[in-house]
């Protein structure tokens, strides 16, 4: 009898979810029926709500089974799953999912597909290739591919890619260095964790292809210290391409040499921003730098620097592969290409969605998500992580496009969309956004320093109705301070959380004051 | 994960000098000393300062600048709380409160309640929260009756089996 594939997620957030008990007891079963099974660790297909997706290998394609616990597994084995048996719990062929069906997944292509550590199974789903073509152009020409495709920083800024490629290409050091940002902090955001433990190898290709493009050999991937399971992932991938001569003094034989550290971050929000990043990874305190003179001319340790995230260098090896203008041809408006989504928060049906820029937030809330999981109606979204907008409800119809939102005082961020039911306090949110801001402040300008700490006490003489219309004037002057004279995002957004929620929920600040005797 | 040992000289020696010659060797020795000791000592200060040859006030920003390192070894279970925005949407709050009716204070180590709760903000694990970590493994659906088997000592893989109830509905 031949080997049964049978894929359970290794993902962290299937894992969070029971997937290791679901695999420890699919092999028990097994073993007892004596039926020959292969369980493959794969990444997850994004329908977290699904989680643990198990999918298993058949003639008629991939079955999957979901949400499967350790008291299903016995069930699916009498109901034959080996071979696609029905099931209460069977989904069909995962690929024909309608929320599978309506991606456009060029960057998720093969997370949750492969298995994330074998270097022969990404190659058999087109990995490597590329590298391969990178290997055959000028460093100018990958360069030129990159600007062409349109494709723009997916870690909030959208900076375009191929100009501060250009920059770094152009700039004369003995030493240059590719650094990938995976300090996803914001919350409501976890496609770079999915795609570390997902598909490795591929932001390994990415960063080797930049490293070939402007001449640097060697490169960073700062991952934050709360993503253990795609720290582990990145060290053991990055060990199986030094093996395979992907990464070494030799890329893929080619004579040019390139090699990659995976290093830790120790629990500061405000190593996301690139420059704090450089210090961290220096091994300073991880405290802004100001601006000019770019990374891209100095800096880690001073020298040229390419500080990526890890969506924007997952991009590249198709963009090198298929060509700049497949990738060029999705997306809308300055927006090209597609952006992974990651749709949490008090939503039915989470996980992460990648498609072409133009969808309407409320197409992925409604229809991809299903609305909110506690039933109520959806009061305010958060797009774009702690220093996004907040957005009411009407709002939903605005197409994903960083200029769209950019043009109603809200922002894209890294894709991240919080949704929150009826029941949220807006106020208590504004309140939130300083605190977090001073908790998380690096401390270097006053403006972020100073004001958060004064934002989050005016906004509760706000809630308690202390001199409302007075500190709402303050509350006012102290954004317009924070947004023009902060050293960076950090500073300078946290106000955007805060005025999107008193724009847009005005009611929220003017409750009646609660009295001392009903506390 | 095994008991961390106890704050030995010799044995932290070795491990800064097994990682000094990487570039920006601080935090991964940092880490290192933590991962191996549970805390970072104040003896670790002179020595990495010594062995880098940097300033000790330069080691000591950088060791007092991040909320992953400890000065004291935990003396319970440290339950690592998602208190991020996503996990807000989902009601981490209510298991603050919580948390509170076994007398455990949210960012308070002081209490010796068996276990500690700690703020992090996000896990990556915003679709399926509220989330934890606890002993490196992510916690995803946490609620009360699971957080209060956390707090009496249950194992983390007990407590993630028992998140096994079906959430939403099929596509």
């Amino acid at each position: 009898m031949s080997v049964v594939r049978i894929f359970v997620p290794g993902d962290a957030a299937a894992l969070s979810v029971g997937a290791n008990g679901v695999a420890a007891a699919i092999a028990r079963e097994a073993a007892a029926r004596g039926i020959a099974v292969e369980i493959v660790r794969n990444g997850s297909r994004g329908m977290l709500w699904l989680e643990p997706l198990v999918e298993v290998e058949t003639a008629a394609g991939r079955i999957g089974y979901g949400p499967v616990a350790v008291r299903d597994v016995a069930g699916l084995f009498e109901a034959g799953f080996v071979n696609g048996g029905a099931h209460r719990l069977a989904l069909g062929r995962i690929d024909d999912l309608d929320w599978m069906k309506r991606q456009q997944r060029l960057t998720f292509a093969r997370v949750g597909v492969t298995d994330p550590l074998s270097l022969e199974d990404y190659k058999a789903h087109g990995g490597l290739k590329g590298l391969e073509a990178a290997l055959r152009l000028s460093g100018a020409a990958v360069v030129e591919a990159v600007r062409a495709s349109g494709l723009r920083g997916r870690g909030g800024a959208g900076f375009p890619t191929g100009i501060k490629w250009k920059t770094v290409l152009d700039a004369e050091a003995e030493q240059k260095y590719i650094v990938c940002n995976a300090d996803e902090g914001d919350s409501g955001t976890f496609a770079d964790r999915m795609l570390m433990e997902g598909d490795p190898f591929l932001l390994i290709e990415g960063m080797a292809i930049a490293g070939l493009a402007v001449g640097a050999t060697k490169g960073f991937i700062y991952i934050r210290s709360e993503y253990p399971h795609a720290f582990k992932a990145m060290e053991r991938a990055i060990a199986v391409a030094e093996k395979a001569e992907v990464l070494g003094a030799s890329v893929l034989g080619s004579g040019k040499a390139f090699t990659l550290e995976a290093r830790l971050g120790a629990g500061a929000y405000i190593c996301g921003e690139e420059t704090s990043l450089l210090e961290s990874l220096e091994g300073k305190r991880g405290v802004v730098r100001a601006k000019p003179p770019l990374p891209a001319l100095k800096g880690l340790f001073g020298k040229p620097t390419i500080v990526n995230n890890v969506l924007s260098l997952a991009a590249v090896p198709f963009i090198l592969a298929e060509g700049a203008e497949v990738y060029a041809a999705c997306g809308i408006g300055r927006s090209r290409g597609t952006l992974p989504v990651q749709l949490g928060g008090n939503i039915k049906r989470g996980g992460l969605i990648e498609l072409a820029f133009g969808v309407s937030l409320r197409t992925l809330i409604e229809d991809f998500g299903g609305g909110t999981r506690s039933g109520r109606p959806i009061r305010a979204v958060q797009v774009g992580g702690p220093l996004g907008a907040y957005l009411p409800a009407p709002q939903l119809d605005i197409p994903l496009d960083y200029e769209a939102l950019a043009g109603i005082k809200a922002m894209l961020g890294h894709g991240g969309i919080v949704v929150f039911d009826d029941t949220v306090d807006m106020a208590k949110q504004a309140k939130f956004a300083f605190e977090f801001c001073a908790k998380e402040s690096c401390g270097k300008c006053t403006p972020c320093r100073i004001g958060a700490v004064r934002g989050a006490e005016t906004v509760q003489r706000i809630i308690d109705g202390t001199e409302r219309e007075k500190n709402l004037g303050v509350l006012d002057d102290l954004n317009q301070l924070m947004t023009d004279a902060s050293l960076c995002a950090m500073g300078g957004l946290t106000p955007m959380p805060v005025m999107s929620a008193l724009r847009h929920f005005p009611e929220d600040f003017q409750r009646p004051a609660m009295s001392v005797a009903a506390e | 994960m095994g008991l961390p040992a106890h704050w030995d000289d010799g044995h932290a020696q070795a491990i800064v000098e097994k990682l000094k010659h990487l570039d920006g060797a601080t935090l991964p020795i940092l880490h290192a000393l933590q991962d191996a000791f549970g805390y970072v000592d104040a003896a670790a200060v002179p020595m990495i300062a010594q062995t880098l040859n940097l300033s000790r006030a330069e080691v000591q920003g950088t060791l007092s600048f991040y909320h992953d390192f400890k000065a004291k070894p935990a003396m319970d279970r440290v339950i690592r709380l998602c208190r991020a925005e996503a996990c807000q949407a989902q009601g981490c709050e209510s298991l603050v409160e919580h948390a509170r009716r076994h007398g455990i204070a949210v960012d308070d180590h002081a209490a010796a309640a068996g276990a500690s709760l700690e703020t992090v903000y996000c896990l990556g694990n915003c679709a399926l929260g509220p989330a934890a970590m606890v002993e490196g493994e992510l916690v995803g659906r946490l609620d009360a009756v699971r957080l209060s088997a956390l707090i009496e000592g249950a194992s983390v893989e007990d407590v993630i089996a028992m998140a096994q109830e079906p959430v939403g509905e099929p596509a």
